[in-house]
Parts: structure tokens; sequence; C-alpha cells
């Protein structure tokens, strides 16, 4: 696991100086604080920060063949390395490590650009081949590792990072208003876009491949489901044994380290699989969670029967609002976009106690409700399809009562209010994003403090068209859970859950977290099952949680999905907050930044100063969305403090 | 009467859920739902205003979109809630 940065020439020009590069891979440094090298050449420069997991004496990067004919800088792991390592020995190719990276090095030699096909893992890397004169680029298939790039008056420049890019010579840091309007829509920009303008983020699942002074940037995976009449995976007993057997030898390779493995324990079903399946083979594990004050977000008593059966040596970090505020600056510095939700900066924290234990690796859950139907959008998108066929049914929308058991706000609603709400879109049984339409509607509504400089910029332009325009030609032929969890999975999984949720708040503090449900072929699985195996009624991962929970505390197995939350916009708002909070909302501050309406700013964070009851979920969304838009801009833009 | 109340809930709704001084983007009879004002949990902030403005109780089985879903049928509910309000008798 480490930090990237590096650049090519397309046509041969001067290349910038060895400086710009070694400034990028400082920028980078939370990334990988053991080690750090750089190779340049004529035409190329590749940077590279380490964080030694994997053969700490001779892993150095970047590395070369023993010809010097191949380079390649690398941030991740391939967990199939030694499977690799084998395959490749057996064709003659001879090994002078015993690192993973050394594998990406033979395989291309072997395969070409092709051999990405070959990795399972969470990567991302570029690849120099001087003979070829060109420079390859891959990001993992799920999107864990970040990869960002442009290209800047014929140089292609990328990194792990955007921050390294603003390094370069004249690339500035502006924000999109195209990107904020994504994020203000869907959490996070959808890649290649970015919360800044003229830098892309390379999609997970794709390759870029500059030679001959052109660009091609290519998928090399697509997540894709079984069509309505082909016959999906419906014997119950096969898919359980399937999934155990296949989860089992994910957690596997994800224990494959040079340095101790911890893990994650939220409370919850995923991260609890994980844990037991790694005790297997590896005896108690550490374990880390997080506390909170409030009893409506604490998971803390399910954590504690959870240790006691698995036996693991736990550690737990009580998270206040306070410390959220503390430190939530450097969240935003860490995350490069808007987030919607103080959560990111609770397991910011977090992987700094992970890293204050000694731990560079931990194992965590997520992915199981994206890839085996967790959600509860999955099951809302269902009442609301089973309600679209009879909408004047006044029995159907009493189904709502069963969704979100965890949001009091949402309980305590009049019946007919709940279903105005849900209603929304329910005469769009066909559109693409039904099952998304109520959520994208709740979190858009914080365009309405746009400015009216931010309103012209975006000029009508339509997110929800140009999702539309991006998913497959299938995808209408699949089943509507399929299309949900496609949605779930391109967009809110990778923007947010990987990102701002996770690659990069772990790696602020040099923690990798892996993620056994995101082996790929344990979501091929997860795709090919019959979707009755994944929502039976309204029973979430109905066939993940029969076969695994023979594993766990029946408690555990049987309590209902409570996705992880932290204190919002009351984190921000106690006497004691920090002074960059009052600074930074201020009309003054707003008005600099441009982005927003003070007057409507001033009203919200009075509104959620002194709320007349519990603070809405859009209001909270609106809050933590403008004061990271503003942190965002002073910390990369131009300072607002 | 019923206009002191309608500019009071307009006041209400311009500023806590439209974020501006003033409601007058609002038509009396625009539907709060359909013109996404109220928010899934607004419903819950409106009667609570009502209750602590007007000393009304709002009960359960009147949080209806009839009674609450546009500036005239609110000033119409909490009209009808004061009129019948038992009258107070002074020794």
């Amino acid at each position: 696991m480490c930090g990237i940065a590096g650049f090519f020439a397309l046509t041969p020009r001067p290349l910038a100086p060895r400086g710009v590069l070694e400034r990028m891979v400082e920028a980078v440094r939370h990334r990988g604080p053991d080690d750090a090298g750089i190779y340049l050449d004529s035409r190329a420069g590749l940077g590279h920060r380490r964080l030694s997991i994997i053969d700490l004496a001779g892993g150095k990067q970047p590395l070369s063949t023993a010809d010097g004919e191949l380079w390649v800088t690398f941030n991740g792991e391939i967990f199939n390395y030694v499977e690799l390592t084998a395959e490749l020995t057996g064709r003659g190719r001879v090994f002078r490590t015993r690192s993973d990276t050394e594998t990406i090095l033979h395989a291309y030699g072997e395969y070409g650009p092709d051999c990405v096909q070959k990795f399972n893992g969470d990567f991302a890397y570029a690849i120099w081949d001087r003979a070829r004169r060109r420079l390859v680029i891959a990001r993992d298939r799920m999107g864990v590792r970040p990869l960002y790039y442009t290209v800047h008056e014929g140089v292609l420049v990328f990194a792990s990072e955007l921050k390294s890019l603003f390094h370069y010579p004249g690339l500035r840091a502006e924000l999109d208003p195209l990107g904020l309007d994504q994020c203000f829509t869907f959490w996070s920009p959808l890649a290649p876009r970015t919360a800044f303008k003229d830098v892309h983020e390379l999609p997970p699942g794709q390759q870029l491949i500059a030679e001959n002074g052109a660009v091609k940037v290519q998928p090399y995976w697509k997540l894709r489901f079984p069509a309505r009449g082909e016959r999906p995976i419906a014997n119950e007993a096969e898919a359980g044994e399937r999934i155990e057997a296949l989860l089992a030898d994910a957690t596997r390779i994800r224990m494959r380290a040079d340095v101790p493995v911890g893990a994650y324990l939220s409370g919850g079903f995923d991260s609890s699989v994980t844990t037991a399946l790694a005790q297997q083979h590896h005896g108690a594990l550490r374990t880390f969670s997080l506390e909170f004050e409030s009893p409506e977000l604490d998971e803390s008593p399910y954590q504690q029967t959870l240790v006691k059966a698995l036996g693991t040596d736990h550690s737990a970090l009580r998270c206040k609002g306070a410390d959220i505020a503390a430190s939530f600056e450097q969240v935003i510095r860490h995350t490069e976009r808007p987030v919607l939700r103080a959560a990111p900066a609770a397991l910011y924290l977090l992987s700094r106690q992970v890293r204050d234990h000694g731990f560079k690796v931990v194992l965590t859950g997520e992915g199981a409700d994206e890839v085996f139907g967790g959600y509860d959008i999955f099951k809302e998108a269902l009442v609301r399809r089973f309600w679209a066929r009879r909408p004047d049914s006044k029995w159907r929308p009493l189904l709502l009562r069963r969704l979100y058991p965890y949001l009091g706000g949402l309980q305590s609603q009049p019946a007919k209010y709940l279903e105005a709400f849900f209603r929304q879109g329910l005469d769009a049984a066909d559109d693409p994003l039904f099952s998304h339409l109520p959520r994208f509607a709740l979190t858009r509504r914080i365009g309405q403090f746009y400015s009216g400089d931010l309103r012209r910029e975006i000029n009508g332009y339509d997110p929800l068209a140009e999702l539309r325009a991006s998913l497959p030609r299938e995808f209408a032929s699949w089943h509507p859970l399929s299309r949900a969890q496609y949605l779930e999975t391109g967009c809110l999984l990778p923007g947010y859950i990987l990102s701002s949720q996770g690659d990069r708040v772990a790696m602020a503090h040099a923690v990798e977290g892996r993620f056994p449900f995101l082996d790929h072929r344990v979501v091929e699985l997860g795709a090919e099952l019959a979707p009755a195996m994944k929502l039976r009624g309204l029973r979430e991962k109905y066939v993940l949680r029969r076969q695994l929970g023979r594993h766990l505390p029946r408690a555990i197995v049987e309590r209902p999905k409570q996705p992880y939350r932290a204190p919002d916009s009351e984190s921000f708002l106690h006497a004691g907050a920090p002074a960059y909070v009052h600074a930074l909302l201020s009309p003054d501050a707003i008005v600099r930044a441009g982005y927003f309406e003070p007057r409507a700013v001033r009203k919200l964070v009075e509104k959620c100063r002194n709320p007349l009851g519990p603070v809405s979920a859009g209001d909270n969304m609106a809050f933590i969305g403008i004061l990271s838009t503003q942190l965002l801009h002073s910390c990369y833009v131009k300072s607002l403090i | 009467m019923n206009h002191d109340i309608s500019l009071a809930v307009r006041r209400f709704i311009g500023e806590n859920f439209l974020f501006r001084d003033d409601g007058d983007a609002i038509t009396h009879d625009a539907s709060l739902l359909d013109a996404g004002i109220i928010d899934s949990t607004g419903v819950l902030e409106l009667v609570g205003f009502l209750e602590t403005t007007f000393g009304i109780e709002v009960h359960d089985d009147e949080m209806l979109p009839e009674n609450l879903d546009s500036i005239r049928a609110i000033s119409h509910y909490v009209s009808r809630k004061l009129e019948s309000r038992p009258v107070q008798l002074v020794a």
C-alpha cells in the first residue's frame, strides 16, 4: 500500500524537472511513510511512497525488470501474487524479490496490458514500457485504490491523489460546478469527473494506455447481471456453499502480509463474517471499533457480544462530536471532495487509533450490502414497485413502515406523509433510476442553497440524464434488484464508501483496508444469484445470512441492518466548536467562495443550531455539504480563513 | 385572524424550508409535498411550529395532507382548532 505519482511525455519534449516529481510524491507521504523512490528518464517519471507490507526488505519501488526495460510504480496489493508468481516462474520468468510488485512486471512482460485480467487485488499502478514507449495505468475492478490523471500540454500526469497533480506546473485547483452538482445528487462525482475542473479519475475496472502520442481509456472488467430469462443460480444449498468457499478463500488471500493484520468490527453481520472467517486459520485477531454517545448511533453492545463470542483482542474508540469537528479540516483535505455526512471523520479517527496500536492492515466488511442485497434502498425499491402496480392500494404503502427502522425521524412521520415521500417517482416505474429517485431527490434539495453564480455555471445540467446515458445497453433486461445493485455499486460504493469513508481516511494514517466481499470472484457470484436469494421478502442478504450465520451469535445474525453513522451538524454547533466552523460559514466567507447563497446558509445554520426537533436528514446533509465545500475551497483553491 | 395565521405560516415555511426571508414564492394553494418544500421529516417541524405558536394540539389522526399540505389548508385547520377551543370562564 502506498502512494504513486508520475508523468509521461506523449511525444518527445522536455520533461518537468526531478523536483516536480519529488513534490508530487511528497504530497502523498501520508500514504507511504516507510520509504520513497523516484525513476526519471527522458520520457517518463515514476514516483513512489512506500508503506511496507509484503517483502519488507525487497519491495522497494519504482521497480524494474533486470534489463531495466520495464518499470512499475504500484499502490495496493495483488492478493493472488503467490499463485501468479508460480505460474510465471513456470513460464521461465526469474524473480529477484518476493514482492507482489515484481509479479506485475513479469505478468506484463508475459501478457502485455491484458495482464490486469490476471490480478485479484486492490491496485492502482503505472507501468513504463521503455522499448514500446508505452505507459499503462490501471485501477482495480471495484475502485478500492484511487488513481487520477490529466493531460497537460502533451504530458500525461497521474497520481494516487489529486493533491499531487496540483504540484505539476500549470495545473491549478478550481472546483467544477458540475462535479459539485453531482456530489449534491449522488454523494460524489461520477468518475471520470472529479470535484475539480480538468482533472479526471480513472474509473474502476479501467486502464489507460498512452502510446504513439495518444491516450486510450478502456474497461477491462464490467459488472454484469443475468438478463431476465437467463437462469441464475437458484439452488439455495449450492449457492450457500459456493459463497462460503469463495469468501473463505477471498479472506485467506487477504491475510497475506509480512506485518500483522487486524480487523474492523462494527457490530454488524458483515465485518463479523470476515473476522470469523479470518480467525479460522489465523487465531484470535486484533479488532477495532467505534463507539458513540448517542444510543441511536452506538453499536457497542453488539460489538461486545461479538468480542466475547469470537474471542478477539479488542479496542474501542469512543468518538465525540467535538473530536469530529476538530478533525474535519484534515478529513476534507484527504477526501478531496465535499461529503454529506460526518461519518468519514469518525473513521479517520479510528484509523489513527489502529496505526497508534502498530497496525498497518485491517480487514473490513464493506461490499456485502452491495453484492448480496443488504441495503434498505433495495427494500424501498421493492415496496415502491409493488405499490406502483396498485397505486391506490391502502395496504401496500403500509410496508413502508418496515423500512429504515434505525431512522427515528422517518419512523415517527404520519403514515400519509411517509407515503407522500416515497410516492416520488412512483409513476416512473420504467425509469432506469427508479430505485434511487427518492434518495436523489432528497439529496438534490441542497441545490436550493446554490448561489446565482453557481446556478448560472451549472446552466440546466442534469446529472440524472448523464447517469441514465452511461448505463449499459443490457441494463433494462435485468431484474429490478440487479438494476438497483448496479447503481449502488457504480455510484455510492466507489465514490463515497470506498473513498471518502474508505481509502482516503484510512490512508490518511497509512492504514490499508482489505475487503473480502469485494473480491471480484465474490462480486461475480453475487451477481449470478437469483434475486430471491438476496432479498427474500423484506429479509436482506438472505442466503449469505443463512450460510455464514452459523459462525456467529444469533443476536448478530438476526439484528436488522444498521448502516454506520456519526453525529452530523450537532458536532459542529456546540459552544466549543473550532473557530474554522464559524469563519467558513460566515456570510463573508460564503460570498468569497461563491458557491452558496449567504442568507440561506445563515438560516440553515440557525435552524440546525436551534432545531424544533431532531435535525432532518436533508438539513444535516446540506449543512455538512456546505461546510465541506467551504473547507475544500479553502484548502485547495484559496484560503478563506 | 385567518390572514394573520397565513402570514405566520408563510413566514415559517419560507424561513424553515426554503431558507429565505419570506415565503412569497409559494402560492396559497400550492401542495407543499408536490413542490418538494416539505421534506421527509418536515411535517413534524411544521406541527411543532403550529403547536407552539398557536397553542393548539395537533392529534395524530389530524396529521393529514388535507389539513397541512398548503398554506390555505393550514390556515383553515388552525382557525377551526382555535374556534373549537373550550371557552375559558373568567370568575
